[in-house]
């Protein structure tokens, strides 16, 4: 896990949530596993190449052989492993079509973006949906695919297809993985303890009470790297405003000096006392050891917490972590059950000098990796992943996973996480990083002048 | 500022004023250099002096320019991206974070010049004297130095944690009633990280110190002694007089590692909540995916401008020593 956990700290310093965490299963594979595995590969390339030039020729829009390349920053190792499973499935499936991958450390990547769009990037590039998504294809800088859109769409739920449109309306991406942000609990403790599940925001503020007097800290936060607040911002916002305001003030279209911006953090200073203490200077792992170690009684964090139970605990630690959703506060957006559930995507760019000769073989690339089978071959490498499509087998699922699956498709709408929802100037230690540990520091406090730093924030950014 | 301290330099001032008579009446004359040696004088100062203008000044003045600008890295730079001095403005004015780093760089440079500074000169002068272990010592203090600072940052890091480092285990204030939070509390986390830093700086000033030191003549010393000079008086009175080129770099030296901060603010937690830092506003700003170049480029001149200060010091007063 050494690497992993390096790289994920890294990644972590970079202000990203972390996407390919391991989800607790049993991925003990043999030799067998791996050929029968293999062997669906080869299977699929065979009914694909039955299927013959015929299917591929039929839809006019992909090819079989020939070359493409990938821009991947994939660097953990599970992830890693996952694209290069998927990248060699394709070229058996695609009539030998050979990937040449760019694998960029994943914080370089994202920070060098604007440059490598703009400059000779691959055909095909790893990215995530959102803002960040709209923001490129708005520049120009990605290829609209609304034909290989078509062509999967069936294979997605609603979510997912809102998920890649741009805003002129053009499918720009294919979904490929997700993880939600939930509330994680130990089963042990709770059970212990005789807790419930709080489904109100009352039950939840009871509940924390409680806890602080049995000497547990009530809700586990750490948020020394600046974004992991961002989470109870959205999951807050999205109860009391509802999405469609979390999504026009986190875009510039509402003001933050909103008295419904006001609300949040007035809801939110209702909490921050169950805090664990020193949490400015604590990482989400350190966050997460608390929960693992019985201190803590609940944690509001991505899927990938479960990593660190991983890494850190053991099997026993693993299968007592549960979630339930974030509860409801008694407004009518309670009904959207809205949560973060960041998407992962594969677009196409622009610029690059081999995709006008590649254009085929690119976007039978992105059909490959709609597909249910394929997913799942990411997801055995990098169990953090949960697969998109719908055709995806799910029988394998740890409950866990299947108990995620299910909370997001109860979601009536889906967010990205803050800083890909928002613009990255905005998002980051510059700006609402730095806002929300300033709030988070003195929570009682009028939060008025805050919020007029952050719309004047907003205001002095040049127009995106 | 050349033309007043140093101008027509002293050190020809035997020949030059002659030289410049008759330059003005016939050039080719008098001079002693063959036309070999004129081109390549030319390509000796010449290759340099246009490595230099392309790599050095081409992106400070390209910087200049840009902070005129709300470019963002994304397409050509067209007149609707010239702002003037509204970057300016936004930084001195709106920016909640300009005033705080340029605080911190400030109280950075004071630290290490009031305590990291005279620390590790003392540290020299202890090692200079001929103790029992001394290159044991030396190389403990210096250790520090060989690291490089993301990893000095790393290690600051997991000593300062607030529940599982060291620090706060052997203080007894892991607990959560009496936790002291280092690194997250912006009160007091800038003077853990200037711990950090000095860790390695007084390592660093040493080594430079007990270097000068170990190069002063000894007789100057046995001089002072037979004068009756005592220990304090040997050193302020005879000693740092004579280490005054060591001096000198030690001070620029301090100045420099005070402005160029970065490495170890951003290792903890990217220079936000109270460890902004002016290098870090930059990087935020201009190379990380937020892509502000313009307003990035703005902040780095004014950090040039402040770094200009201490140089143009320097500078000036070598060249002054020079002739």
């Amino acid at each position: 896990m050494g690497d992993s956990r390096e790289a994920k700290r890294v990644r972590n310093r970079l202000a990203l949530p972390y996407t390919g965490a391991e989800l607790p299963m049993n991925l003990d594979l043999s030799r067998r596993d791996v050929l029968k595995i293999a062997g669906y590969g080869s299977l699929a390339a065979f009914i694909a190449a039955c299927g013959g030039g015929g299917t591929s020729n039929n839809t006019g829009i992909t090819a079989t052989g020939g070359s493409m390349s990938l821009g991947s920053y994939n660097t953990d190792p599970n992830s890693k492993k996952g694209t290069d499973a998927i990248v060699s499935a394709f070229t058996a499936a695609n009539g030998g079509t050979k990937v040449k991958v760019n694998t960029v450390d994943h914080g370089t990547f994202q920070n060098q973006i604007s440059s490598y769009l703009q400059g000779t990037p691959e055909d095909a590039f790893t990215w995530f949906s959102g803002h960040r998504m709209r923001f490129f294809a708005d520049k120009g800088l990605a290829t609209p695919i609304d034909d290989v859109w078509d062509a999967v769409k069936s294979n997605y739920t609603e979510g997912f297809a809102a998920s890649v449109k741009g805003n002129d309306g053009k499918a720009y991406a294919v979904p490929t993985d997700y993880y939600p942000w939930a509330v994680f609990y130990r089963k042990d403790v709770w059970s212990q303890h005789g807790y419930q599940v709080p489904t109100t925001w009352d039950a939840l503020k009871t509940l924390s009470a409680q806890m602080k007097k049995d000497g547990l800290i009530p809700i586990a936060f750490a948020d020394k790297d600046g974004w992991p607040a961002q989470g109870t911002f959205d999951i807050i916002n999205l109860r009391l405003n509802g999405y469609d305001f979390h999504t026009e003030l986190l875009t510039g279209k509402q003001k933050w000096t909103d008295a419904r911006v006001t609300a949040v953090y007035k809801k939110w200073s209702e909490i921050t006392q169950y805090y664990s203490p020193a949490f400015a200077g604590l990482t989400w792992e350190q966050g997460a050891d608390q929960l693992l170690r019985k201190q803590a009684g609940m944690y509001l964090l991505g899927l990938f917490v479960s990593d660190e139970f991983k890494a850190s605990g053991s099997q026993a630690d693993l299968d007592q972590l549960d979630f339930f959703p974030f509860p409801d506060m008694g407004t009518q957006y309670d009904a959207e059950k809205a949560l973060d559930a960041p998407i992962d995507v594969f677009m196409l760019t622009k610029k690059s000098p081999t995709l006008q000769a590649d254009l085929g073989q690119a976007k039978a690339f992105l059909e490959f990796v709609a597909k249910g089978s394929t997913q799942v071959l990411y997801w055995q490498n990098a169990p953090g992943s949960i697969p998109t499509a719908n055709d995806a087998d799910t029988s394998t699922y740890p409950a866990l996973t299947k108990k995620a699956v299910q909370i997001v498709s109860q979601a009536k709408k889906i967010t990205q996480y803050f800083d890909r929802d928002s613009r990255p100037d905005y998002s980051g230690p510059n700006g609402m990083q730095g806002f929300l540990l300033k709030f988070l520091a003195n929570p009682k406090q009028d939060t008025t002048s805050l919020q007029g730093q952050m719309q004047a924030f907003w205001d002095s950014l040049p127009p995106e | 500022m050349a033309n007043t301290t140093t101008s027509p330099a002293p050190a020809r001032t035997q020949k030059a004023p002659e030289a410049g008579a008759l330059v003005t009446r016939r050039k080719r004359r008098y001079t002693l250099l063959t036309r070999h040696d004129k081109i390549l004088i030319a390509l000796m100062v010449g290759v340099p002096l246009t490595l230099d203008l392309l790599l050095v000044w081409g992106p400070t003045l390209a910087s200049v320019g840009f902070s005129f600008t709300n470019w963002q890295n994304i397409g050509p730079i067209t007149g609707k991206n010239f702002v003037g001095f509204k970057n300016y403005q936004f930084m001195f004015s709106g920016y909640t974070l300009f005033w705080p780093a340029f605080t911190h760089n400030l109280i950075w440079l004071a630290w290490l010049t009031l305590i990291a500074t005279p620390l590790g000169m003392f540290f020299a002068v202890l090692l200079d004297r001929d103790m029992r272990g001394t290159r044991i010592y030396q190389s403990v203090f210096f250790l520090p130095v060989v690291l490089s600072l993301v990893v000095v940052g790393f290690i600051w890091d997991l000593q300062f944690a607030p529940t599982d480092g060291f620090i706060n285990n052997a203080l007894g204030t892991a607990k959560s009633s009496n936790l002291i939070d280092w690194l997250g509390n912006p009160r007091i986390n800038l003077f853990s990280i200037l711990i950090a830093t000095s860790w390695r700086h007084v390592g660093y000033i040493m080594i430079l110190y007990l270097a000068g030191l170990k190069s002063v003549d000894p007789s100057l010393r046995e001089a002072a002694r037979v004068d009756g000079a005592t220990e304090v008086q040997t050193f302020f009175r005879v000693v740092l007089p004579v280490m005054a080129p060591i001096n000198v770099i030690i001070v620029v030296v301090t100045a420099i590692e005070a402005l160029r901060a970065f490495d170890i603010a951003f290792i903890i937690n990217q220079g936000k909540n109270g460890l902004e830092l002016l290098s870090i506003l930059i990087y935020n700003n201009s190379i990380s995916e937020a892509s502000l170049v313009g307003f990035g480029s703005a902040i780095a001149v004014i950090l040039l401008l402040i770094s200009l200060v201490p140089i143009v010091a320097f500078l000036s007063r070598v060249m002054r020593t020079l002739a």
